[in-house]
């Protein structure tokens, strides 16, 4: 099993506050590596880290076996991690499949070509087309992003994020804003998308502990800037202080 | 709006202006040279406006490097084609624009807007004040040239202006339509929208925020100096009144009383405000309140401005016929 996401003794510091203290933590080929923690425990600062947003006080960052650190969002996307944002992220004037397009357009790096009709590229058509059926939004390829339901603009800001055939996908809370009847319904839906699309890991940031206990492979829990646990789910579940101390408090169970 | 709706109103916008010298006093063909040169100006100020959704208040700095281009071309160097001043003037203002653009698009929205009115004023400032280079508040003689190699000697100004030059002008509004267009429609046009609906998602989507808005402003930079150039040619002056921030100002007026969402406003508005403005001064010696009124009312009342108008209109006529 490789690694394809890694971060070796890493400490992030913000002027005199430390936020990450000595944080290794790895993601290897076909599991779903979920991070957990209480609010101010570091998550938010290790997400940007993984992303290439921030470059760490100390440490390495590697994806793919090289360094990320600080590289920036569009080079991590060309070289195959995707984000998908906890927050819904469109494109309001864009429609379904221009949005979707975007990401395709940048993975066959045709970015550049300034005098080529888009539609043209029977490839980036393609590539739409397969993507939008995977997420059910093909009936929805022409309507504006702004039109879409809330549920609808989740999957297309997940879809366009699978788009660019990443290896690894970060979703940091991807069932946010979805009703706790659908939850297990989206999340069913992203792993089974991830899988189609050849998704190779996934790192999940998530509160909700039902999710975080039905699909993770993985639990890596965070408090204060430190790595406290990194165990399969039945073991970190079977462990009460474990859970008392990552979200006994906050959630009051 | 479909392709064959916008492809049949450039095709019958191409046909009325090339009708309009057969029916029209030569006064008011005369008066369609500017449309020319602001039309050509503002497809390129659009693709950063409307399409990048920067919006320049020093735009005018390129009109100015056309036209000063075309003074020292035809002038100074005694070049006689215009197209080797086109050339040169869109290359050096592409060249300009690139660190400027560089410095500018680090920053949106009003950071990026002062940014460039400073430059814009700056360059205005440098007019002004280098006499022996630039001819101060004097400006600069713009020569005649030739167009397509040939020199007319027999047109005098205004016969040219109001005869080949008008077509001349009409077959380059064609063409730099018919180039934005592709470049509007292209994977990187697709990305420059993408900038301007949520730059932040757009990166994650690997997009080059910065390079795609730099691009956007060299592009749009060197069609700002061809208008100017057609603007110089026509008063036979680069003067640097052309560069004054109100210059900046009237490509915004025209941008957004055209409709700065839709790819023909920025030419219907550059139309629009060449003939009112023409209207409006032989009306009342206060057009310029007469102006600011108009496009009050257009923010207000369309704000996706006469093509949006047109657009609604045409959306509800075939609403209503089914």
């Amino acid at each position: 099993m490789s690694v394809l996401l890694e971060t070796r003794k890493v400490c992030k510091s913000f002027g005199p506050i430390r936020v990450l203290e000595d944080v290794s933590m790895a993601v290897h080929e076909g599991e779903l590596v979920s991070i957990v923690g209480p609010n101010g425990a570091g998550k938010t600062t290790l997400v940007n880290l993984l992303t290439g947003l921030l470059e760490p006080s100390a440490g390495e960052v590697l994806f793919m076996g090289e360094t990320i650190a600080g590289v920036g969002p569009v080079e991590l996307a060309d070289r195959g991690l995707a984000r998908a944002f906890q927050l819904i992220q469109i494109f309001p004037k864009l429609t379904v499949k221009e949005t979707i397009a975007a990401a395709v357009i940048s993975r066959q790096r045709e970015r550049w070509r300034l005098f080529s009709q888009l539609t043209a590229g029977d490839a980036v058509d393609a590539r739409v087309n397969e993507v939008a059926e995977i997420f059910g939004l093909t009936a929805r390829l022409e309507h504006i992003g702004a039109t879409l339901s809330q549920g609808e603009k989740k999957l297309l800001d997940v879809a366009s994020a699978f788009a660019l055939d990443p290896q690894v996908i970060l979703l940091d809370e991807p069932t946010s804003g979805v009703s706790t009847a659908e939850k297990h319904g989206v999340m069913k839906t992203l792993i089974a998308a991830a899988k189609r699309a050849g998704v190779k890991g996934i790192l999940l940031v998530e509160h909700d502990m039902d999710l975080v206990a039905a699909y993770s492979s993985r639990i890596i829990a965070l408090s204060e800037g430190r790595v406290l646990a990194d165990l399969p789910p039945n073991r970190f579940f079977a462990d009460p202080h474990l859970i008392e101390t990552v979200i006994g408090k906050r959630r009051g169970h | 709006m479909n392709r064959s709706a916008n492809v049949l109103i450039a095709l019958s916008g191409a046909v009325a202006l090339t009708l309009l010298p057969l029916v029209a006093p030569a006064y008011y063909v005369g008066l369609m040279i500017p449309f020319y040169g602001y039309a050509i100006a503002l497809l390129g100020f659009n693709l950063l406006f409307g399409y990048t959704g920067l919006l320049s208040f020093g735009h005018a700095m390129f009109l100015g490097i056309g036209a000063y281009g075309a003074a020292i071309m035809s002038s100074t160097l005694g070049v006689r084609p215009f197209e080797l001043t086109l050339v040169a003037v869109m290359t050096a203002s592409a060249l300009i624009a690139l660190p400027v653009g560089a410095l500018c698009v680090r920053y949106t929205g009003i950071f990026f807007g002062m940014l460039t009115l400073a430059f814009g004023m700056l360059f205005h400032s440098f007019l002004f004040k280098f006499y022996y280079l630039t001819g101060g508040d004097s400006g600069m003689r713009v020569a005649r040239m030739t167009i397509l190699g040939l020199d007319f000697a027999r047109y005098n100004k205004i016969e040219f202006l109001a005869g080949p030059f008008y077509y001349y002008c009409l077959g380059l509004l064609v063409i730099a339509g018919l180039v934005m267009w592709r470049i509007a429609h292209s994977p990187f046009g697709l990305h420059l929208r993408a900038v301007r609906d949520n730059p932040r998602k757009a990166e994650y989507l690997g997009v080059h925020v910065h390079r795609c808005r730099l691009a956007a402003f060299v592009i749009s930079s060197a069609l700002g100096a061809a208008g100017g150039a057609i603007l110089g040619f026509r008063v036979g002056l680069a003067d640097p009144e052309l560069v004054y921030w109100t210059q900046s100002g009237q490509l915004v007026f025209m941008a957004v009383l055209g409709g700065f969402s839709n790819f023909f406003g920025p030419i219907i508005g550059a139309l629009t405000f060449s003939l009112l403005r023409d209207q409006l001064q032989s009306l009342t010696e206060y057009w310029r309140f007469m102006l600011g009124a108009i496009l009050a009312l257009i923010v207000i009342g369309f704000p996706e401005g006469i093509a949006g108008l047109a657009g609604e209109l045409a959306r509800r006529r075939t609403r209503s016929a089914t």
